[in-house]
């Protein structure tokens, strides 16, 4: 066992190793661009067709606004792929023996299909039903892509197997997900979302502020992937 | 062929807070000791350290921490006449794995039971006689008083560093403390908490409406403290990163940082990770254990004779171990015979998110796992309940563990779940939203229960457990009552927008609410009511010991962690000034 005796000694020595960051993209400023929403692409799982409807679908579950970008920007679509490409993907955090059965609401997810299963099966169904109307989900216009999605959210489709609904909870899941996770999933683009709604990241140390009731708080976010360096910077630094 | 190996004093199943105490308490009296323990080896540094502990997809949405679902599940249905499926992945509550065990990965709020809560039979029908109960409710005493367990509770918080202020100092009612807890014989080790923005709004407005305020009761240290095992804990930084997660301050008590470096060091013990208990052996006469088989991560079985078995894992696998063992008679709710798995409860939590208005900047992020500002008022058998037509009550806290925002991001009622409108009351109510938490009690009820699965099986081709359960009507007419009385309080705060959300049923396994998962080999006086007796003894095996929330007989207001560490202590105890002297059933 080593259980280090003390960690102040740590977190000091860390203080003292200031780094200087950029202020400029702060909440409540104008938000950095984000560039190419396409650019950056893991191909690792989604093939074009599947990653033209989910690019679409997330753009309207979390649009961008005057202000803000929105799931598409923020890179949503790699993280859903780098999602599925890896252990969640591929089943290895669930219970898969069976057998499967319908369960009740209550029983949650009891499907047979890995979450990976799930999200290529479903997209393929929509893609046919679109392409057999000489159609496709990404060319309609936003509000016949909300009344599809609404479609599917509402349980009505039948998706090779899948009812709807668990779909497009599964969708609308995975897109809060790669938008508010730390941006080393993929998804959260120079933490675009945690500057959106003011949270600091990965980055922990309160003690001198917890009591300073209602301080405006105004700090670069950081992620994990800014290291602890980086991270130790703040201790110095305080809200308004 | 199993391989056979040398007996030792004492086996202990799981490795958490109740293993690594017995373990302790009995290596230090000489015992030969081996730790069992399924999960992984796991220490402060190097595996709780930040940034990359600080990971909320990896450890509050995939379960990072938790016993790994795809080798031991469980299932689940609201009523035995339902089919019960695989729970797939972990979400009303979260078994934890690994060394340590939950006390890793708890939030470190730290509450005693009430005088009451251990004689709740005897004392809900000496004062509001037994009409008041539904007839279909199970409550029952525990055979051990909160008198006799004091000392124990003493122990303890002391070895935790627990952060509070007095409230009830041996029946004197003392300033600043919770004037409704059960009286204790000493001051907390340490000082409370640092009160959040919304704790002090909450104060406030509950002082107001004639309440009794205080910090709520943390294990998260609030300075420098050296336990009496040696160990120092440092003050919590308030990073917003507690339950689900392991504490890179060492300032979150767990059993890496106050007892099992001193455990480590005792050449007695011996401690195997990676172990799968897979029985408790039983001699021909079926009523001595021999000790446990065991496989390890190569796949190995091994038989490790020992002379006491002491199972010590999370209350859900103490309680399958002792089925698949086929210790004690399993419970059949249709004959109300047998005790295994017997009442199941759980803990009935709700809501009231309480939307204060862009102006009011919370900066709830700023959070320790036990921060906040509570009253007892409406707890357990706080307040009268003559007219009110059920039994029980919640704890109401106002406070934030961490506004880590794939998990919280509210939005009012009304609200689409997506679009631009969603993303907007996202953006304006993230960091001016508080949300109160009631905790509240689980009356245990006669077709609430556990047992095994016919069908569905772990990795290793044994049973999974089998949860059968929904809430009782008195516990939703309860929840009703108390979450109004927290809306109040919410609208005396000025909210904007009040959210009442008592729990309804039918419970559900698709949405967290407490991993405080309690009964199914409860403790009692009756052997035709209880698992164990008074000190935590099996009845139908006397050389096996059961420490853990199966032992509650129903679940308090409370987090069950506290009350647990006073049950490990008060085992130890007999274990060493009783049964050591001379083995045998302590009853």
């Amino acid at each position: 066992m080593s259980e280090g005796p003390n960690s102040n000694s740590r977190r000091n020595f860390l203080r003292s190793s200031l780094v200087l960051i950029s202020t400029a993209t702060l909440a409540g400023e104008a938000p950095a661009l984000l560039g190419n929403p396409r650019a950056e692409e893991p191909h690792r799982f989604l093939n074009e067709s599947e990653r033209r409807f989910l690019l679409a679908a997330v753009d309207r579950l979390i649009p961008a606004d005057e202000r803000w970008p929105g799931a598409a920007e923020a890179g949503v679509v790699n993280y859903i792929e780098l999602q599925m490409a890896g252990a969640w993907g591929r089943g290895e955090i669930l219970y898969r023996h069976g057998p499967f059965r319908k369960g009740t609401p209550m029983q949650g997810y009891q499907l047979e299909y890995t979450p990976a299963e799930l999200f290529r099966r479903s997209i393929h169904a929509i893609n046919a039903h679109f392409t057999s109307q000489a159609k496709s989900f990404d060319q309609l216009p936003a509000e016949e892509k909300d009344a599809y999605l609404s479609t599917l959210e509402k349980g009505d489709i039948d998706l090779d197997g899948v009812p709807s609904n668990i779909f497009f909870d599964f969708l609308l899941q995975h897109t809060v997900e790669g938008f508010f996770s730390d941006p080393i999933y993929g998804g959260n683009k120079n933490k675009i979302a945690w500057r959106m709604i003011g949270f600091p990241g990965a980055y922990a140390d309160y003690h001198d502020l917890i009591d300073k009731h209602g301080i405006e708080f105004h700090r670069e976010p950081l992620s994990i992937a800014d290291g602890p360096g980086y991270h130790s910077m703040i201790s110095k630094t305080e809200g308004k | 062929m199993p391989q056979k190996l040398k007996e030792v004093d004492v086996v202990v199943i799981g490795v958490g807070f109740a293993g690594s105490i017995l373990a302790k308490e009995l290596a230090a009296s000489g015992l030969t000791v081996v730790g069992l323990e399924r999960g992984h080896g796991r220490h402060s540094v190097p595996d709780f350290q930040a940034p990359a502990i600080h990971d909320e997809l990896k450890y509050s949405i995939r379960k990072g921490m938790m016993q790994d679902v795809t080798r031991e599940a469980m299932t689940f249905r609201n009523h035995h006449r339902e089919v019960a499926l695989p729970m797939r992945q972990w979400e009303a509550f979260l078994p934890g794995t690994g060394l340590g065990g939950c006390g890793v990965h708890w939030n470190g709020q730290a509450w005693r039971y009430q005088e009451a809560d251990f004689i709740y039979k005897t004392h809900i029908e000496q004062r509001y006689g037994k009409k008041i109960l539904d007839p279909d409710l199970r409550i029952q005493d525990w055979g051990v008083t909160y008198q006799e367990l004091e000392p124990y509770y003493d122990r303890f918080e002391h070895l935790l560093g627990v952060c509070g202020k007095a409230g009830n100092l041996n029946g004197k009612i003392e300033p600043g403390g919770n004037p409704l807890e059960a009286p204790r014989s000493r001051e907390y080790p340490n000082p409370p908490m640092k009160e959040q923005y919304s704790g002090a709004l909450f104060r406030k407005a509950a002082l107001e409406l004639g309440y009794h305020p205080f910090l709520q009761p943390s294990a998260n240290t609030t300075r420098p403290y050296t336990n009496p095992e040696g160990m120092t804990l440092n003050p919590c930084a308030y990073c917003g990163f507690c339950e689900r997660y392991g504490c890179e301050h060492f300032a979150k008590a767990s059993p890496q940082t106050v007892i099992l470096p001193v455990l480590m060091k005792n050449p007695n013990f011996e401690l195997r990770t990676e172990s799968q208990v897979l029985r408790i052996n039983l001699d021909s006469t079926g009523k001595k254990a021999t000790g446990v088989s065991y496989m390890d991560a190569q796949g190995r079985e091994f038989e490790q004779p020992a002379g006491l078995v002491l199972l010590t894992a999370f209350a859900l696998n103490d309680v399958r171990m002792l089925l698949l063992s086929g210790i004690g008679n399993p419970y059949d709710p249709t004959t109300e015979t047998g005790v295994v798995g017997r009442n199941y409860a759980y803990q009935t939590q709700s809501y009231v998110p309480t939307f204060l208005g862009e102006d009011v900047h919370l900066n709830s992020y700023m959070a320790g796992g036990a921060s906040g500002t509570v009253i007892d008022d409406f707890s357990v058998d706080n307040f009268d309940h003559s007219s009110l037509g059920f039994i029980g009550g919640c704890y109401v806290l106002c406070g934030s563990t961490g506004a880590r925002p794939v998990e919280f991001h509210p939005t009012p009622p009304g609200t689409p779940r997506w679009g631009r409108e969603w993303k907007d009351a996202v953006r304006r109510h993230y960091n001016h939203t508080a949300i109160f938490n009631l905790s509240g009690t689980s009356t245990a009820m006669r077709g609430n229960y556990l047992d095994l699965d016919p069908t569905y099986r772990d990795a290793w081709g044994l049973p999974l457990l089998r949860i059968t359960f929904d809430f009782p009507d008195n516990d939703v007419r309860m929840s009703r009552f108390v979450t109004h009385k927290a809306s109040e309080i919410a609208r005396q705060m000025g909210a904007k927008i009040v959210v009442d959300s008592p729990r309804t049923g039918p419970f559900t396994t698709t949405s967290y609410q407490s991993t405080h998962n309690t009964g199914g080999a409860v403790i009692g006086a009756d052997p035709s009511t209880s698992v164990v007796n008074r000190y935590c003894q099996s009845w139908d095996v006397p050389n096996v010991f059961v420490v853990g929330a199966c032992n509650y007989p129903q679940n308090s207001s409370y987090n069950p962690t506290v009350t647990l560490g006073a049950l490990i202590y008060w085992t130890a105890d007999a274990l060493k000034t009783r049964y050591l002297k001379r083995p045998g059933p302590l009853v």
